[in-house]
């Protein structure tokens, strides 16, 4: 990056920390954080969406639709993430590329799966293999993102079922008395409250979102896990820049980049509760100095 | 209910979406990108070393398109078959094991010996003692059909540093990728025993079903070892070792 | 190959012990089974020996998050954000990392009846490596929730102790 860079053996101290850390390596390996970013920023709207509807399907007077949001939270609750991790993406990946094969190759004779391994014709993969590589890595951090997205979805609509049950049967008594439509009591009454109720529990998923982001390296995304796996390794001389086994150095930064995240996390949600539960009859929001309706 | 529309959904744009790219013979050529001198990736970030230039040159004399991806080497060779990429290009040597489930081409490196490295001055027990591979390598199956104990590790530099910690007594593996480590470690390691020939050559990955791009290469590589640019390279990367070819 | 001749060829395999080689074809289910259900003797292992060693040294760390000398009450905290508050995942890697960097030392152990030799580099083995991390982070997990459910003893209960007589 800078002038004196082209000959990095010369250099000494600051100089040589100063091309080191600025080697495309690096600048990828800066990049990369972007990429945990992006995953918490495409799979929070998602998880959202399906946590609420997760728990609109367990309030349903349907039987099959209730049945279903239950069995979705229980069984993805039950089960370890990272095994979703790993199960989703695949399934996923051969689920498309299964559809098209069969919409495609429709005279292909070979069975697809042939013992262990899953073939396809070449017309059906997805994504194509003379794409570039740009498009095979955001195809793969985008089945990743989704297969978070599901898991935490249950989660959320565990969360969001318990906050809409929470709110007092009377408000809602008293809709029903003026002679509102379920879908009016809904609107009106139950969706503007419970994100309150919500707040703590999705609060504390979004705690653990944080620290399940690192699982994106075990799918095979080149996060910061990953950069810091091979930047840290030994270096030999046929290398521009040798050093010796230097992971522990690169792993203390993700920490700290971790424990950062967690740390403002906690002061932003702790801000938003006071907000958000001003002037309730709770505990905390009595205790809050800004409420406005106190009866006292 | 959701979760169904949006797969079918999202399945049914992927299907009718006629391919966009045109499929100008683009080759994808796999590596592990973690075993200098045969594959390593470079400060740059590029792909580097004497398999990328044998790579590279193949390419040109079959007239393809190629790119590098790198891949981890424990799912390489399904990765390979599922159609990932189109080949398997790192240091894989040619067994018979390996050949049920892909093909090689014919051999563009002879075979390697497998040295053993061990903390200089310590009385390593490479015979009976714990010996470092990596997994799914020739040398971890020489190792567990010897009367030493096997300890696999994922990645070469793992192997290494399971030998400086003292986990393993010593480590077995191509002696081209030990040569490097013993130089750069100031005399903290070295070679021990004497070595072992495992393996055939190595040669290109293939897939089964995909004969045309085998005999393609088989060509580029003849041609490469008839003009000597093979020998070259092989000079050029492994301290000057002569091979005829 | 009968399902109880895989089991027992297979059943221990984690551990190290039976049939070394895996079946090359035929794979029926009951392989499928006992071989991917033999590595649940490692995460038992885990599992209770973890919660286990994890539960006292939660009570002891929450009750030096709650006292009020400085000495105890600032590492316990510290102790407790730092792993809560990271990855357990980034945790693996850098305790095996430093594990890795150790020299290589042997403390001798004197047991009276016999003589074991401790040595650093059985910290590297997943046996003890991961048990270590496995035990600290349940360790600062419980011992916030012990925290949290010390904070909410009611303080009625604590002055009537304490106009009892009892010490702290």
């Amino acid at each position: 990056m800078f002038d004196y860079c082209v000959d990095p053996q010369s250099l000494d101290g600051f100089y040589w920390w100063s091309c080191y850390l600025t080697t495309v390596k690096h600048i990828s390996f800066y990049k990369s954080f972007l990429v945990v970013f992006a995953l918490l920023g495409v799979t929070v709207p998602l998880i959202l969406i399906f946590g609420f509807m997760g728990a609109v399907a367990r309030q349903s007077k349907l039987y099959p639709i209730r049945l279903f949001g239950i069995t979705y939270t229980s069984i993805v609750r039950g089960v370890p993430d990272i095994i979703f991790f790993l199960f989703v993406p695949i399934a996923l990946d051969q689920g498309i590329e299964y559809f098209r094969h069969k919409i495609k190759c429709p005279d292909w004779t070979d069975p697809i799966r042939q013992g262990n391994d899953f073939v396809v014709c070449q017309l059906a993969k997805m994504p194509m293999g003379s794409t570039e590589q740009w498009i095979h890595e955001t195809y793969g951090f985008f089945l990743a993102a989704f297969a978070f997205s599901i898991v935490f979805g249950a989660f959320a609509a565990n969360t969001i079922n318990g906050a809409i049950n929470a709110i007092p049967q009377a408000q809602i008594e008293t809709g029903v008395a003026y002679g509102m439509s379920r879908k009016q009591i809904f609107m009106r009454i139950q969706f503007p409250q419970m994100w309150a109720y919500a707040l703590p529990g999705l609060s504390n998923l979004w705690m653990i979102l944080i620290k399940a982001t690192p699982l994106l390296f075990l799918l095979g995304v080149q996060d910061i896990v990953y950069w810091a796996r091979e930047l840290g390794g030994t270096k030999t001389a046929r290398f521009t820049y040798p050093h010796e086994d230097w992971r522990l150095g690169y792993f203390i930064v993700l920490l700290v980049f971790y424990l950062l995240l967690s740390w403002l996390s906690e002061i932003f949600f702790d801000k938003l509760t006071l907000r958000v539960t001003r002037g309730q009859a709770t505990l905390s929001g009595i205790n809050n100095k800004n409420s406005g309706n106190r009866s006292s | 209910m959701t979760l169904t529309k949006l797969i079918t959904g999202a399945a049914l744009i992927a299907a009718f979406t006629s391919s966009a790219f045109a499929d100008g013979h683009t080759i994808r050529m796999g590596t592990e990108g973690a075993y200098p001198p045969y594959n390593f990736v470079n400060d740059s970030g590029e792909v580097d070393g004497f398999e990328r230039e044998v790579g590279d040159e193949l390419c040109k004399r079959a007239n393809l398109n190629c790119t590098w991806v790198i891949n981890d080497w424990d799912s390489i060779i399904p990765n390979l078959v599922s159609g990932n990429y189109d080949t398997i290009i790192a240091g894989m040597s040619i067994t018979s094991e390996r050949d049920e489930v892909i093909d090689f081409t014919s051999e563009y490196f002879p075979p390697d010996p497998s040295t053993y490295v061990a903390l200089a001055g310590a009385s390593a027990d490479v015979v009976n003692g714990v010996v470092a591979a990596q997994t799914s390598t020739i040398q971890a199956a020489y190792i567990a059909s010897s009367s030493a104990t096997v300890v696999e590790f994922a990645t070469p530099e793992e192997t290494v540093a399971a030998v400086r910690n003292g986990e393993a007594d010593a480590v077995l593996a191509d002696d081209a990728y030990l040569a490097d480590i013993v130089n750069a470690s100031n005399g903290e390691l070295a070679f021990v025993g004497s070595p072992v020939a495992i393996g055939g050559g190595i040669g290109m990955g293939i897939r089964e079903s995909d004969t045309e791009l085998k005999a393609t290469m088989n060509t580029a590589i003849a041609s490469m070892k008839a003009d000597g640019t093979l020998t070259k390279l092989i000079a050029k990367w492994f301290d000057g070792r002569s091979v005829e070819y | 190959m009968s399902c109880f001749q895989t089991l027992t060829d297979y059943g221990l395999r984690s551990i190290g012990l039976g049939v070394r080689g895996l079946p090359k074809a035929d794979i029926s289910l009951c392989d499928q089974i006992v071989l991917i259900g033999s590595g649940m003797i490692w995460n038992i292992y885990f599992a209770v020996i973890a919660l286990f060693l994890g539960f006292f040294a939660a009570t002891t760390i929450a009750f030096a998050k709650n006292s009020s000398v400085a000495l105890f009450r600032i590492p316990s905290s510290i102790f407790i954000f730092l792993l809560r508050g990271s990855p357990l995942f980034i945790q693996f890697f850098i305790v095996y990392e430093t594990f890795v960097l150790l020299p290589k030392v042997g403390i001798d152990l004197n047991l009276l009846i016999t003589e074991i030799t401790i040595e650093t580099r059985w910290l590297t083995r997943a046996w003890l490596g991961a048990l270590i991390v496995l035990f600290l982070n349940t360790t600062a997990y419980s011992a916030q929730i012990f925290y949290g459910a010390i904070q909410s003893i009611p303080i009625g209960d604590i002055e009537a102790a304490q106009s009892l007589g009892l010490t702290e």
